[in-house]
């Protein structure tokens, strides 16, 4: 990015792309926080970390053990909720963050000034990751809470793993998000699209590739962020499981693929690269007509 | 001296063409009309400059920096309203001016007061703290004329800026025009108003079909092309509507007439030679036909004159 920084005639001096940037970021956030959108999703967080609250408190022995242990708790409580709230959030703040600009006109009151394309993306998707962590920080600390309440302050760190591995799934699935709503005109037509493949599409297409066509899924985000829920189970499960049925192995076989860690990070982290470049090209190419 | 200019300039869609090879050099302070029918290429050229769409050919430069290749650069010192922007529903007139004036770096000490004054300009004090979302076209437009003020910038690129105001709302920004045209500003606006470009633009340039008709200053413009130089035009409205029994062709037959024709099922363009004088012998003739004449005046304008005779049909 250029950095030159010019004084004009008028005595205006123009912030450089990068500063740009945080300008961008920081209205973006500001419209946040008066959505109604940025409510419903943090209503749907408390009402999943409620209802995780309520299970722990009245079925707590058979999710936890008993005496709880700190292991199945948080496996049970991350495992289960955090896949959902990072899709949420990502197609909440990303589904239709660049296609809303141009369904709803808005775009265009900001790409006439003199500010690049890129700073206008890269704004917007940095006030959609606060957005969203804002929800991640509410989910985690009621997570907490449940935790220190029935088992003490002791954390895994597994949960520690398991909630570095979720903030990377979160940048890969909001560029992802980004990627698609930068690829339509149409609002609602990219949120249809990114719902569609992170809640039941990207799954979808795991089961079929790994038991029709028995290959390893590792070009789907879901498979990468598997990682997640398995790095709670100890020993960390097996890469290729196969289990064959009847005739001394000649019978017919199930295979099961459990992507290793550094795989599952690889592979995020990619979506994320790819999904980025593409979509701000894809920005940087779309004609505000 | 701030300057547009552009080279070549052309934009296909597909196979259509809707500007073709245009190349226009306007430069110093001075207020441009642009000018041309309904899908003639006027917001496409404006869009050029300001880097919304991509060339198919050619540049379009500000100041001579490629707004393509440098916009940062290029739309530093140019303003622009093209297409009425929305804004966020929840932001107020303040919040989205400070977004764009944070965005164009006016610096930290002026930037409430340039704020204040953008929203004196276009009169929207009242409204200043209140919420975009429930404001009116016209409301809208007058704050998006106020962000395009917002950095006094040297060009100012405005696509039919009156549209959605009020009356009282046109002539103040007429009078926004011509104000910034006496602090050295160079403004590029199309319009289909003609009364509003013969009183705020110093020059024309008309566009038909992706192509450049002309370019020269207003008089220049209207003397080259409306009439032949010695013969006027006068506008008659009838009672009725016409029909076949009416008698177009005695009009015609009136010494000094040239010719007759049909605006509308109630109005007819008289083009006559003969000055003042025809004029007056022309109104008692008509007048004498008894043929339902109930209004009879000079052609609005020689703008409107020059622009009929250089766009002859629309799309
Ligand atoms: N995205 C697009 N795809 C195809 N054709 C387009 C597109 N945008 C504009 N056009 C065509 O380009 C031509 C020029 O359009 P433009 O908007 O520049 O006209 P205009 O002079 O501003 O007209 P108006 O006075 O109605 O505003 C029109 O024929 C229009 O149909
Ligand atoms: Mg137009």
């Amino acid at each position: 990015m250029t950095q030159q920084t010019q004084t004009s005639l008028e005595g205006n001096i123009l912030p450089t792309s990068i500063a740009q940037v945080g300008i961008i970021a920081r209205y973006e956030i500001l419209n946040y926080f008066r959505s109604r959108r940025f409510f419903i999703l943090l209503a749907i967080t408390l009402l999943i970390s409620g209802l995780l609250t309520f299970a722990i408190a009245y079925e707590g022995d058979s999710i936890a053990g008993s005496p709880p242990q700190a292991l199945p708790f948080y496996a049970t409580y991350w495992g289960f909720a955090s896949n959902l709230i990072v899709v949420f959030c990502a197609v909440f703040f990303g589904g239709d963050a660049i296609s809303g600009e141009f369904q709803n006109k808005t775009g265009y009151f900001l790409v006439g000034n003199p500010i690049r394309r890129s700073s206008i993306y890269v704004g917007k998707w940095i006030a959609a990751l606060t957005a969203s962590l804002i929800m991640m920080g509410v989910f985690t600390v009621i997570c907490l809470g449940n935790g220190f309440y029935w088992i003490g302050t002791s954390i895994p760190t597994q949960f520690v793993e398991a909630i570095s591995f979720t903030l990377i799934y979160l940048v890969a699935a909001l560029g992802f998000t980004f990627f698609f709503s930068s690829l339509f005109k149409s609002s609602s037509f990219s949120i249809l699209v990114t719902v569609v493949l992170l809640l039941f599409g990207f799954s979808l297409i795991d089961t079929v590739v790994t038991n029709l066509i028995h290959v390893e899924p590792w070009f789907t985000l879901s498979y990468g962020s598997g990682i997640i829920s398995n790095v709670f189970t100890i020993p960390y499960p097996q890469h290729i499981t196969t289990v064959s049925f009847g005739g001394g192995g000649r019978g017919p076989t199930l295979t099961e693929y459990i992507p290793t860690i550094p795989e599952g990070l690889i592979i995020m982290v990619i979506y994320f690269a790819l999904t980025a470049i593409l979509g701000l090209l894809l920005f940087e190419r779309k004609e505000f007509n | 001296m701030p300057s547009l200019e552009a080279v070549n300039l052309t934009k296909n869609y597909g196979k259509f063409v809707a500007l073709s090879n245009l190349s226009l050099k306007i430069e110093g302070s001075k207020c441009v009309g642009f000018l041309g029918p309904n899908g003639a290429g006027k917001t496409t050229t404006l869009k050029l400059f300001t880097d919304m769409i991509r060339p198919s050919q050619g540049k379009a430069l500000i100041n001579g920096i490629s707004v393509h290749e440098n916009k940062r650069l290029a739309l530093e010192h140019c303003g622009s309203l093209i297409e009425s922007p929305e804004i966020y529903p929840s932001f107020t007139p303040k919040e989205a001016l400070s977004m764009i004036a944070e965005i164009r770096g006016v610096p930290h000490d002026v930037r409430e007061k340039r704020i204040e004054e953008a929203i004196a300009e276009v009169k929207m004090e009242d409204w200043k703290d209140k919420k975009v979302g429930k404001f009116s076209k016209g409301m809208k437009q007058r704050i998006n004329i106020a962000s395009s003020l917002l950095s006094e910038p040297d060009i100012l690129l405005l696509d039919e800026p009156t549209t959605g105001l009020d009356p009282r709302g046109m002539s103040e920004v007429r009078d926004i025009v011509k104000s910034l045209k006496k602090r050295n500003r160079l403004i590029f606006m199309s319009s289909h108003l003609l009364p509003e470009v013969s009183d705020v633009c110093d020059e024309v340039a008309m566009i038909d079909h992706g192509k450049l008709l002309v370019y020269d200053t207003l008089s220049n413009v209207t003397t080259k092309f409306s009439g032949d130089g010695n013969s006027s035009i006068v506008e008659i409205g009838l009672a009725r509507a016409l029909d076949d029994s009416f008698p177009i062709g005695s009009i015609s037959s009136i010494t000094g007439v040239v010719s007759v024709d049909k605006m509308d099922s109630r109005n007819l363009r008289i083009k006559f030679s003969g000055g003042l004088e025809k004029q007056e012998t022309l109104l008692s003739d008509l007048a004498a036909m008894k043929i339902g004449m109930i209004s009879f005046r000079a052609s609005g304008s020689a703008l409107e004159d020059t622009y009929l005779n250089l766009i002859k049909d629309t799309l």
